[in-house]
């Protein structure tokens, strides 16, 4: 396991990283790879049996970026965890990259399913949780879920069939930060109470701050004790965390800094 | 020979595949009992899955079973596995190209009484356009049992397009299926009728009916397609001076578009399109609808018989 101050210098490389990437493409979405960092950094580096000699396979606990926008932190974490090239990562949303604008299961290995289309993760997941419980295989699968993605009907078609089939080899990490492109999630198509629809739905809900390391560290010590039912992790966490002027504004949803503000952002993650 | 659906021959293949290999898992979206995918419950229950009506989590849900290794047999009509799920299927099966097995039943008018919300006759084309996605429709139940056992060992996303009708069968039980090879249902001359799932039968009926007049047309059986048998269907035409489509399905996007498409870049020639036109079905008892949308036999004769005396009088 980990220590806070270890899980912090790879959260603050990976930040870089999503910053650089998405910089280097003039393209990509910033604001809500920088908003699930910290949950899916301690994910990668203290939860998920994942290595150099098992990437490739899939014996082992598996992982479904849903919101697949967030596809820089996908990369970011796997170049941290040294599958992929760093100097890779900056080919990001170019032509003839391994690195497409969203996830592609068939050019990455380490990623576990192609997604972008938002609410179709979750479903995929949860046939991958199915397969686990038919093989009697005890690794588990792990989303990462949008809030404003759960305004896919699909979601909840999703959420009904993982507890119908008591996957509770299934967790799924709600990033609550409250903003999709057009603004407020409460303005554009509100979809709380997240946290009481999830429960309507027959799944075990954690409330958690999603960027405090220790109650990531519980809730998903939590998850695995859960039986007879799906765990989602509803985490508060904000937008564009690490950046302050990226914090809480939607208008970085899906903008690539110019060089002068990339340039600003590393300093700042430096903490300098 | 007594009638037999082709999606009771994918039940029954089914249940056979699910007997020999630990890989098939089936599923499907409350229609289980119509698509007879449900016969697995019989022999092999932990396999079978439903999803409940909702197709589209249906599809990324067959997507997530593939890629833990799984051979995915995913049921519901045609309308809404092709129509209500396409994006998923796209998305999630298509373009990462996982293993999954669309298997769609109450394709095209014979639906019936269901009326045009029911009747798909667009899934060939939406299908056909996914980029690496094959197509198939068996003639009969003969024909339906071996493709369904042959594309469980195809690596890759398929689609196979089924009747609820219950018709007779085309071929015998000697009847060899054969992956990407057309099959010549019966060889005549001048005329050259390619078609496809139910309308197999209805050319073969037209067939008798131009017996008398001497005109012997040649059939032949598309049961894939994509990848469509290209070689064969350019040997075909080189061979016949009339040439006709007949399918269960909108002329847009389909078998009549496939074989165009292929003409037009290989062996240019015309062709008469017999399918649905562009419109919408209705309720109706199948043999009423075939009648009214001009695609039983009675209308291929009546066209193929336009199209001989038509070109023998301008001779």
């Amino acid at each position: 396991m980990l220590t806070t101050q270890e899980l912090k210098q790879h959260s603050v490389n990976i930040r870089k990283n999503i910053i650089k990437m998405v910089t280097s493409a003039q393209s990509g979405h910033p604001g809500g790879s920088l908003s699930s960092a910290d949950m899916i950094t301690y994910l990668y580096f203290n939860v998920m049996d994942i290595n150099q000699d098992n990437v490739k396979g899939i014996d082992r606990d598996r992982f479904v970026l849903s919101k697949g926008h967030a596809s820089p932190l996908l990369y970011a974490v796997l170049s941290e965890k040294g599958f992929i090239d760093e100097e890779e990562l900056m080919t990001f949303r170019k032509i003839n990259s391994n690195l497409q604008g969203h996830p592609n299961m068939l050019s990455v290995d380490g990623v576990d399913m192609s997604t972008g289309s938002l609410g179709q993760g979750i479903s995929a997941a949860v046939g991958m949780a199915m397969a686990n419980k038919l093989d009697q295989n005890d690794h588990r699968i792990y989303a990462l879920l949008g809030d404003g993605e759960s305004q896919e009907g699909q979601v909840w078609e999703a959420a009904m069939a993982a507890a119908h089939y008591k996957l509770d080899n299934l967790c799924v990490i709600l990033d609550y930060n409250g903003l999709q492109i057009d603004g407020s999630i409460h303005d554009v198509m509100d979809p709380s109470p997240l946290d009481e629809k999830f429960k309507a739905f027959g799944w075990h809900v954690i409330e958690i701050d999603g960027h405090n390391y220790e109650e990531i560290g519980k809730a998903f010590a939590q998850a695995k004790t859960i039986k007879g039912q799906p765990t989602l992790i509803f985490a508060h966490t904000i937008k564009g965390k690490g950046v302050s002027f990226m914090e809480n504004q939607s208008a970085w949803h899906g903008v690539a800094p110019n060089a002068e503000q990339c340039a600003l952002a590393l300093k700042e993650l430096d903490g300098e | 020979m007594s009638k037999i659906a082709t999606r009771e021959a994918y039940g029954k293949a089914l249940m056979k595949l699910a007997q020999q290999r630990d890989d098939i898992v089936v599923l499907d979206a409350d229609l289980s009992g119509s698509t007879k995918s449900g016969s697995v419950k019989k022999v092999k229950p932990e396999v079978f899955f439903n999803m409940g009506i909702a197709e589209g989590n249906m599809m990324s849900v067959a997507a997530g079973l593939a890629a833990s290794g799984k051979t995915v047999f995913a049921s519901s009509f045609a309308m809404f596995a092709s129509g209500r799920a396409f994006e998923q299927i796209r998305n999630s099966i298509g373009y990462p190209s996982l293993n999954v097995k669309i298997c769609a039943t109450h394709a095209g008018l014979s639906v019936g009484e269901d009326g045009a919300s029911h009747q798909c006759i667009e899934d060939m084309a939406l299908m056909r356009v996914i980029p690496g996605m094959k197509v198939f429709q068996p003639a009969d139940a003969i024909e339906c049992e071996q493709l369904i056992e042959t594309i469980a060992d195809i690596k890759g996303p398929c689609y196979v397009r089924m009747s609820r009708l219950a018709t007779e069968q085309v071929h015998d039980e000697s009847y060899q299926y054969e992956y990407g090879k057309a099959d010549v249902i019966q060889e005549g001359k001048d005329v050259l009728i390619i078609a496809s799932g139910l309308e197999v039968l209805e050319a073969v009926k037209a067939s008798e009916l131009l017996k008398e007049e001497g005109i012997i047309p040649t059939i032949l059986n598309i049961h894939t397609i994509k990848p469509l048998d290209e070689k064969t269907i350019i040997e075909m035409a080189q061979k016949h001076s009339i040439i006709l489509t007949a399918e269960e399905h909108s002329v847009i996007g389909g078998l009549g578009s496939a074989v165009a498409d292929c003409l037009c870049r290989n062996y240019p020639a015309k062709l008469t399109m017999i399918g649905v036109q562009d419109t919408f079905g209705e309720s109706g008892k199948p043999a009423e609808l075939f009648d009214k949308y001009e695609i039983d036999a009675r209308h291929i004769a009546k066209k193929v018989r336009e199209a001989y005396y038509g070109n023998n009088q301008t001779r």
